[in-house]
């Protein structure tokens, strides 16, 4: 298949990279291969490069450059600012809390912690995916250390209300980190206007390289080192820079960044159309998430009396990349426990599709999916033994 | 993700013996919706010989491809031939199933034995 022929809706699992950052990136792989840390040319050239994407991703945030630490991604982030926060803090109390919609970077760093002795309240989410504030507020004990809760969800699109979570977390002299490695880039973000202590991103999930990320720690916030060696990011994560990660995250962020709400009512347009063509030409058809507030780029649905894996391989064969939550994509017998925490069943959320939008999908890809999506569901269901009480 | 085998994918994509036989002589469905599969099969019996055989599926492209070839591993031998196939016969007809899948290939041996089991139970003639 040529690449061209390619229909990419899976954004939300990782972005192609683009050209200028790749282009940004190249030098740092070929001959400016200096360290750092090293005090000659190539390497005083590498500091530089570093700094300057510091730089740019602290503009992003509108954040300050000391408070921009880089890592390898966002499931190293998420570790680091739960772990980091709740080793720094356990003597002022074990208390964490979080959500049961969390990615598992969080949920299953929280599951560790339980093991340490912490206490981890897992808030429920309503039917849209969106926590009730009230529930946060009656979570909260004398000994919570951290709230921990993501920007807007990986799988349903659901936004949090950020804004609220910051000030109930300030009120209580709790800090609050959010995962935001989905938001960035698809939503604006400002630092200045909300409480968040800590945020994790990462640079693949906006046509940045893999495997590199950003945790930012606003100042003062009492944090331990999670990676211990040398004396890098001012001596709180070692390790030699990943420079050329490093730098195209910093092209990345600013290039996602420019323009947001343009790309963001773009990308609104795609999914409306997407949504309406979706659940006006197959029957028995679930939105999920919230209608509105949701990811620009988000579609989740699910397909009543069959499975996701099927659909995932029938539009692979069209050109199609798309997820799904069901328990044959995530290896496990259960299905996506997102989709299970919304309240759906089990063979409900096993029917599940994720497309995931990026601003380099097309309105005529769109129309696409949408010409080719109703019979390969119709031809699932025809095969399926829970449709036949006709 | 790991690859299936072209056998898996044929099968996937051109699943023989698809659908329902109105006057069975065998219903047998096995599976369970909450974990994502189930698997229900016709057969129609004349001198314990199975003549003909469909069935319906609902899961991934592993359980509707075992699904397909116990089908076909099945149509056309006797009772006692039919009990005796195994889920690892199924999934090596197949080129093998990745390790996560295997699970599927138990429900294309039970769903044949449940469709047995219920026609034999029609038939008055026990276990």
């Amino acid at each position: 298949m040529y690449m061209k022929e390619l229909i990419y809706m899976d954004n939300s699992a990782t972005t192609r990279i683009s050209s200028e950052v790749l282009d940004s990136m190249m030098p740092y792989l070929t001959t400016g291969y200096g360290n750092p840390s090293s005090i000659y040319s190539i390497g005083r050239e590498s500091r530089k490069a570093v700094e300057n994407a510091r730089e740019l991703v602290a503009k992003a945030l509108s954040c300050d450059t000391n408070e921009i630490y880089f890592t390898s991604g966002g499931s190293e982030s998420d570790n680091w600012a739960i772990k980091g926060v709740a080793f720094a803090n356990e003597n002022k109390g074990k208390h964490i809390i979080t959500t049961s919609i969390e990615h598992h970077a969080v949920l299953h760093t929280c599951k560790y912690l339980e093991k340490y002795g912490f206490e981890i309240t897992y808030l429920p989410v309503k039917s849209n995916g969106i926590i009730d504030i009230n529930d946060l507020k009656k979570a909260i004990r004398k000994d919570t250390i951290l709230i921990s809760i993501m920007y807007a969800n990986n799988e349903i699109g659901s936004i949090q209300p950020i804004k609220e979570i910051g000030e109930i977390a300030k009120e209580n002299n709790i800090y609050f980190h959010t995962d935001a490695v989905q938001a960035i880039g698809n939503i604006p973000i400002n630092l200045k206007e909300l409480n968040i202590d800590l945020l994790s991103l990462s640079a693949h999930k906006f046509h940045g390289p893999k495997g590199v990320g950003v945790l930012y720690i606003r100042k003062g916030v009492k944090i331990s080192n999670m990676i211990h060696g040398g004396g890098q990011e001012k001596n709180m994560r070692a390790g030699t820079e990943n420079v050329a990660g490093i730098v195209g995250l910093g092209k990345a962020i600013e290039l996602a960044t420019i323009d947001i709400e343009k790309k963001s009512k773009y990308l609104i347009t795609l999914r409306e159309r997407l949504i309406k063509g979706i659940m006006e030409s197959i029957p028995d058809t679930i939105l999920n998430g919230d209608p509105i507030n949701r990811l620009p780029g988000n579609v989740n649905v699910c397909f009543k009396y069959i499975e996701g894996e099927s659909i995932l391989l029938l539009l692979d064969m069209k050109g199609i990349c798309a997820s799904s939550g069901s328990a044959c994509t995530s290896g496990s017998l259960n299905p996506s426990h997102v989709l299970l925490a919304i309240g759906l069943p089990h063979e409900i959320a096993h029917g599940s599709l994720r497309l995931t939008l990026s601003e380099e999908n097309t309105q005529e890809e769109i129309e696409y999916v949408l010409e080719t999506l109703p019979p390969i569901i119709q031809n699932l269901r025809n095969m399926s033994p829970l449709i036949n009480e006709k | 993700m790991e690859d299936y085998s072209k056998k898996v994918m044929d099968h996937f994509f051109n699943p023989r013996n698809v659908g329902e036989i109105e006057d069975a002589d065998g219903i047998g469905e096995v599976g369970n919706p909450r974990c994502g599969d189930i698997m229900r099969m016709y057969i129609k019996v004349k001198e314990n010989i199975i003549t003909d055989i469909k069935f319906k599926t609902f899961g991934c492209g592993a359980a509707v491809a075992t699904s397909s070839m116990v089908t076909e591993m099945v149509k056309g031998k006797n009772i006692n031939e039919a009990l005796e196939i195994t889920n690892k016969q199924v999934a090596e007809a197949l080129d093998g199933l990745p390790p996560v899948k295997m699970h599927c290939s138990n429900l294309a041996e039970a769903g044949i034995k449940a469709a047995i089991d219920d026609y034999y139970k029609k038939n008055g003639k026990g276990k």
